[in-house]
């Protein structure tokens, strides 16, 4: 429950995706943003969680469950990689086992509320009018309350809270961000030219959505969808830890809210809080590092040219407004020009 | 000030949103909601409870919906939020009264360096883009990263139980009575230290980011050229021209944030045991106090929208164009 | 083909140099890249382009050619990815010796900028800070190069500045909201004003006004430079409005200068095939009707440039030594020239076909026209 959104490059510069793609390009193109390297980089990372959400039960060597499978609160060892808890569970195998209650939560809730985000931002976009400032004011409504007391008030209210609800509620609230982003977009689309071309030739308005705007919503929609998927994370593991969420359900914040509920920092057991706290940090990061270059992508500005910054300050070139770089000892006279 | 008139009229839909929403949650459950809770609670709810909820959801008469739901508002009007079970018998306007002050004090100051700071941050990095100070990016990307109460156990574990440096938790020494002795108010700013850094290292990453894509967008403005072409110094630039640009968007995304920032230091609140709005929050889900939930839930929304009206008022200080007169 | 003629032909500077005319603004081999890395792009090659004291002259070609880039490279204005690669620009101050622009010191420049150069940007809609008043932005260039002026004395200076582009002088109080675009662009001529340059370069400065108001404009900034006599470099890809305002002309393509002309030279006599094509792709303002026709094609991938001539896969006159050698700024093969013109084309340069073992060719009669 902590990110402020950091992409609002994105909302206020609606003109800058400069890369159009048009109806019929070849696929493959439309997915050009995940070449650039942060963006590879997080996908590696989330690809490996992934695979532990879907392996991580098989290859837990004990029962998350299990009480005494070892001393109470043992340090780690060999038997117990990341030692034990205040009633002789494994910690190891809590986390791996709850990676899957993380991540299906979190990809769920994303999936849902970029779908929510798509159907109410671009029918905003598109409508414009009175049915544009409807949506609009309910899909701020929906940033400006504050999510986390919401989400507890409604899971408080209903009957289970299994993954599946969770998943739902979170979608439910954090959808918004997306709609605002992805309403902005269809809007600067709707008046460009090849859509207004689409128009004036009488194509059919769910063609013009289908073929010539969510072709090139594609990068927006994949950054709102990370960015859902992180909130969804964060929150999960908020809901688990404060008790909201099943407690008997393992999630890398139900061993959080074990290990807060039993003295672990008093005790000094610092493999019970530390590894859980760090897993939701590298999932984080790894979502924010392919919204970094989802950003650098829709947004050129924020890329810098050619150079690796630092191969750029051992040249000396230091790209900067109102002062264009030159190369260090700028030759007076041009050699291989002519 | 047709500006301001939209978002007024934006504020008051927001808030009947809220008001609305709280009234429906826990009546869209089928069946009578007080059941609902007493079978979802398994018997932890006693009868003074159960009376309570009667009282709060209007159930104790046979009303209609509707009518329900005028009674809920008039009740609001008076100030009446229902009686909290965790407190029984306090109304729950009572414990709200109390804890607020704590939440606003540790949450706003808080939330005020961490904006500013950031913000000024930013702007440093935004314009200095390409040169080692690049290197903080990766660092902030790893506090936003972390969830806020992870932090803040980090921060206990460090500060409070290993170095025994600060309070692990409280809002003060409880051998101390409240008062305006400066041992009191001392003992309060000791107690609010721990969990105000922890606040303001882990929401300000977000404001760095922001504002540091938002001044790197804006230098490539032309008035920003202009600027540099008319041979204004650094500094006159740098703030003058394009930080006073960036700021505008991040106002308005702090607006939109603060729900996101305050949800994260609720639990942070939970972490240090700290008396505010959060902790109490933290204590209504343990003892299943749900009108305290609800009497929250409001309260929050209600200060968000505040401070978000606050953040209208300084925007149309900032930019001269939403003055125009239509 | 006497030594000193070849001589006269690769030293444009010694061709070019006029008697009377002191040069203010010196551009000698100025070659720019976009990008850092291996992928860059070199949009500049190697311009060589002297601005007279008090002249106007006009730079055309088409979009991209590299016109907006030569100016704010000389300057030192280019954003990145821009990147100077090499070469000089040589300010001459009043007395003293020419200073190198590309070579001063950050401090040096900031000082140095708007007092000698100033700009009219193209677009006057984002040239304004949005959210400072007319005034204050008028106000806080005289305040940063006169420190010791009052503030009473400058807000005269504003007020007399925009009384003399036409604007009532209570508008010092306005923000750039609430001007129209017009007004906006005589406010950054007022403004490039303030501090009486001696160079005023201005970047298409009518383009996005309607045909009434660049009227007005332009006859404003011809009126205000015969009044204050400073030089103008003036951008645009009109050539028909430069023919009527400028007293030089240079035609711009892929990145360098392929003909440098007096004005009416240009226009009666053009000696480029490509400022051929570029003179009948428009109606003549006055004078006799001629024949319109575009120019084929479009302008090259300034990254996949071919080894020759760039213009060679457009051009009507072109032969087999523009596909392999790269043409240089001589004079004209046609008797009875100006002196001092310029033209890149292989069909004038003899010399240089001569050196590569290969025959003379006769120069177009569209291209000898006297």
């Amino acid at each position: 429950m902590s990110n402020v959104p950091v992409d609002t490059a994105l909302e206020v510069t609606p003109a800058a995706a400069p890369i159009v793609v048009r109806a019929g390009a070849k696929p493959r193109r439309r997915f050009v943003f995940v070449r650039n390297g942060k963006s590879v980089t997080g996908l590696a990372i989330l690809g490996v969680f992934v695979v532990l959400a879907v392996v991580g039960p098989w290859i837990a060597p004990y029962d998350p469950s299990k009480v005494g499978v070892g001393t109470l609160l043992a340090h780690p060892s060999a038997q117990h990689l990341l030692g034990t808890d205040h009633i002789g569970r494994d910690v190891f195998s809590q986390l791996l086992v709850g990676t899957r209650g993380v991540m299906v939560v979190g990809v769920l809730a994303a999936v849902i509320a970029t779908l929510l985000a798509i159907a109410v931002g671009v029918t905003a976009g598109f409508l414009g009018g009175a049915g544009d400032e409807v949506l609009s004011a309910v899909s701020n409504i929906f940033l400006v309350i504050p999510a986390l007391p919401l989400i507890i008030l409604v899971a408080a209210a209903v009957r289970s809270t299994s993954n599946l609800t969770i998943a739902l509620v979170l979608a439910g609230t954090g959808w918004a961000w997306g709609a605002r982003l992805l309403r902005a977009q269809t809007l600067s689309l709707r008046r460009r030219d090849f859509v207004e071309a689409a128009r004036a030739s009488g194509e059919r308005t769910w063609r013009i959505v289908w073929f010539e705007t969510l072709p090139n919503l594609t990068a927006i929609i994949a950054s709102s969808f990370i960015s859902t998927m992180t909130f969804a994370v964060l929150s999960q593991t908020t809901l688990a830890f404060i008790g909201v969420a099943n407690v008997n359900d393992w999630s890398w914040g139900t061993v959080l809210y074990w290990a807060q509920g039993n003295q672990a920092l008093a005790r000094g057991a610092w493999w019970w809080f530390v590894p859980a706290g760090v897993l939701i940090a590298v999932l984080g990061m790894a979502l924010s590092l392919v919204n970094f270059g989802i950003d650098e992508f829709v947004n050129p500005r924020l890329r810098l040219a050619g150079l690796k910054p630092r191969e750029m300050r051992k040249r000396g070139i230091r790209p900067r407004i109102g002062f264009t770089a030159t190369v260090r000892d700028l030759p007076r006279r041009p050699e291989a020009t002519r | 000030m047709r500006f301001l008139v939209r978002r007024v009229v934006f504020y008051v839909v927001t808030a009947w949103a809220a008001v609305t929403i709280n009234f429906f949650i826990p009546r869209m459950i089928p069946g009578d909601p007080v059941q609902a809770l007493i079978n979802r609670y398994q018997g932890q709810l006693d009868s003074h409870a159960i009376q309570a909820l009667y009282v709060l959801f209007g159930l104790d008469k046979k009303v209609s919906l509707w009518d329900q739901y005028w009674q809920y508002w008039g009740q609001l009007f008076r100030g009446d939020l229902g009686i909290s079970f965790s407190y029984f018998p306090t109304p729950v306007s009572q414990v709200l009264r109390s804890s607020l002050p704590w939440t606003v004090g540790l949450v706003g100051v808080a939330t005020i360096i961490s904006v500013v700071g950031g913000s000024l941050v930013g702007v440093y990095l935004g314009w200095r883009r390409g040169t080692k100070a690049d290197a903080i990016v990766p660092i902030t990307t790893f506090f936003s990263s972390v969830p806020y109460f992870w932090l803040g156990i980090i921060a206990i574990a460090a500060f409070a139980v290993t170095w025994k440096v600060l309070p692990t938790g409280g809002g003060y020494d409880g051998n101390l009575l409240p008062s305006w002795s400066g041992a009191y108010v001392g003992s309060v700013l000791q107690h609010a230290l721990l969990p105000g850094l922890t606040i303001v290292l882990s929401s300000i990453a977000g404001w760095i980011l922001g504002m540091r894509n938002m001044m790197v967008t804006v230098t490539s403005e032309d008035y920003v050229t202009v600027a540099q072409a008319k041979g204004l110094s650094e500094r006159r630039v740098m703030f003058g021209y394009a930080a006073r640009n960036a700021i505008l968007p991040q106002v308005s995304g702090f607006a939109l944030s603060l729900g996101f920032v305050v949800s994260g230091t609720l639990v942070m609140e939970m972490v240090f045991s700290y008396p505010g709005i959060g902790f109490r929050l933290f204590q209504a889900i343990g003892g299943k106090d749900y009108p305290l939930m609800q009497g929250i839930f409001l309260v929050i929304t209600l200060s968000v929208l505040v401070a978000n009206i606050l953040a209208d008022v300084v925007y149309v200080l900032l930019d001269p164009r939403t003055r125009q007169e239509a | 083909m006497s030594i000193a003629d070849d001589l006269d032909r690769y030293a444009p500077d010694a061709v070019r140099a006029r008697a009377a005319r002191r040069p203010v603004l010196e551009i000698k081999g100025l070659a720019v890249d976009y990008g850092y890395g291996d992928t860059r792009v070199h949009a500049l090659r190697g311009v060589d382009l002297t601005l007279h004291e008090g002249e106007v002259l006009g730079l055309a070609g088409e979009s991209g050619c590299g016109k907006s880039t030569l100016v704010y490279a000389a300057t030192r204005l280019l954003a990145p990815p821009g990147l100077i690669a090499s070469g000089e620009v040589l300010y001459h101050p009043v007395a003293g010796d020419p200073v190198d622009i590309l070579r001063q010191s950050d401090d040096e420049l900031r000082a140095s900028r708007w007092e000698d150069t100033a700009l009219v940007f193209q677009g006057a809609m984002n040239s304004l800070n949005p959210v400072y008043r007319v005034g204050r932005q008028l106000t806080d260039t005289i305040a940063a190069h006169r420190p010791s002026s009052t503030k009473a004395e400058r807000e005269e200076r504003a007020r007399e500045l925009l009384t003399m582009v036409g604007i009532s002088p209570e508008r010092i109080r306005s923000f750039p909201h609430q001007l129209s675009g017009g007004m906006r662009q005589r406010v950054m001529i007022a403004m490039a004003l303030a501090l009486e340059p001696r160079v005023l370069i201005m970047d298409e400065p009518t383009t996005a006004l309607d045909v009434v108001m660049q009227r007005q404009i332009l006859e404003q900034i011809m009126e205000l430079r015969d009044r204050l006599g400073f030089a103008v470099v003036f951008i645009t890809h009109d050539v028909s409005l430069l023919i009527e305002i400028a007293d030089r002309i240079a035609i711009m393509y892929a990145g360098e200068i392929v003909e440098d002309a007096a004005a009416d030279d240009v226009y009666r006599r053009p000696r480029h095939p490509y400022s051929e094509g570029l003179l009948h792709s428009f109606p003549p303002l006055h004078g006799p009707r001629r024949e319109l026709g575009g120019i084929p094609g479009s302008p090259p991938d300034m990254g996949h440039l071919p080894a020759g001539c760039p213009f060679a896969d457009r051009c009507g006159f072109v032969f087999d030594a523009c596909r392999s050698i790269h043409p240089t700024l001589v004079r004209p093969a046609v008797p009875g020239d100006d002196a001092s013109r310029l033209v890149a084309c292989l069909r004038h340069d003899r010399a240089a076909l001569a050196e590569a073992g290969m025959p003379a060719v006769e120069v177009p009669g569209a291209l000898a026209v006297r």
